[in-house]
């Protein structure tokens, strides 16, 4: 199967169908790897416990950018090559990247709290991946109002491009601001700062917080295809029965 | 493990975290069985897709 194959929605449903019993699998085995090396892994010498919640912080920080990455990735599809699925794929995406934003507000509100001693703080990072939650949920909303797809993905996917000039804010608010948030520690130039004990844990849990990503992606791309399947019998049954 | 006087900070991110990934795949598996319910009503209901294939046809 080739990528022009996966442009027919029929013959990416078959994928999809083929792939997810494997994709399901290997989240869940990934999951309790992780869980089991995040629940064993040593107190940090500063932090104590609470590095623990790195281990769901982090990734969850890490795939709200990444999320909003594959939209705007889409949102060219729609607009320079009109590609069948290129809507479908970024409408999917967005309540999940929403989901994985607020935990990662809701989790770093929770780490804040003993660390910083406040759950929340105005500055850049904090601010930057607040107004990235307020756009996937712009953006959601925007689906729900237009009530004609391709319209919506149009407009859907200029809105995509625009904001993705958020991440880049996101990404580099820890150094180009004062801000009680720490730098990168993982993805710097001269290698990650964290010890192998919570490194790995850390790696492992993202990569399954990937795969559960991808996992529930084809699952609400197959569920959307569905949707504008049922849309367009609708259609055609309120022709015949006007006709 | 001990987590020490910082148990519910650390319970409260897994509990949160765990809840919310039930909810969206409850969520997603709820959608595919309500697209999957009308696309079978409306084949019963005698409108069928221009190819002639079945609308739930997924393979």
């Amino acid at each position: 199967m080739t990528l022009t194959d996966l442009a027919n929605p029929t013959k990416f449903l078959a994928l999809t169908a083929r792939v997810l019993p494997w994709l399901v699998g290997a989240t869940i085995l990934l999951f309790l790897i992780g869980l089991y090396q995040s629940a064993t892994a040593p107190d940090d010498y500063q932090q104590g416990a609470t590095v623990k919640i790195m281990f769901i912080h982090v990734p969850n920080a890490w795939l709200s950018m990444l999320v909003w990455a594959v939209m705007s990735a889409a949102a060219l599809g729609t607009l320079v090559w009109r590609h069948p699925l290129a809507d479908v794929a970024a409408k999917a995406a967005a309540p999940i990247g929403a989901a994985f934003t607020f935990l990662a507000l809701l989790t770093g509100s929770l780490w804040g709290r003993p660390m910083w001693g406040t759950y929340w703080e105005w500055d850049a990072r904090l601010t930057s991946v607040l107004i990235l939650f307020l756009m996937y949920l712009g953006l959601m909303a925007l689906w729900r109002a237009v009530e004609d797809p391709s319209r919506a993905a149009r407009a859907a996917a200029v809105l995509t491009l625009v904001g993705a000039i958020n991440l880049p804010i996101i990404k580099f608010s820890v150094d180009w601001w004062n801000t009680l948030h720490q730098p990168a520690s993982v993805f710097r130039m001269g290698g990650s700062t964290l010890d192998r004990a919570f490194l790995i844990p850390l790696l492992v849990m993202a990569l399954a917080f990937t795969l559960l990503f991808v996992t529930l992606h084809l699952a609400a791309m197959r569920n959307e295809i569905l949707r504008r399947r049922v849309r367009s019998l609708q259609m055609m049954q309120a022709s015949q029965k006007a006709a | 493990m001990s987590l020490g006087s910082y148990t519910s900070f650390i319970l409260a991110s897994y509990l949160a975290a765990a809840l919310v990934v039930a909810i969206l795949i409850g969520w997603i598996a709820l959608d595919y069985r309500n697209q999957k319910r009308h696309l079978r009503g409306l084949e019963e209901s005698g409108v069928s897709r221009r190819s002639g294939r079945s609308a739930t046809e997924i393979k």
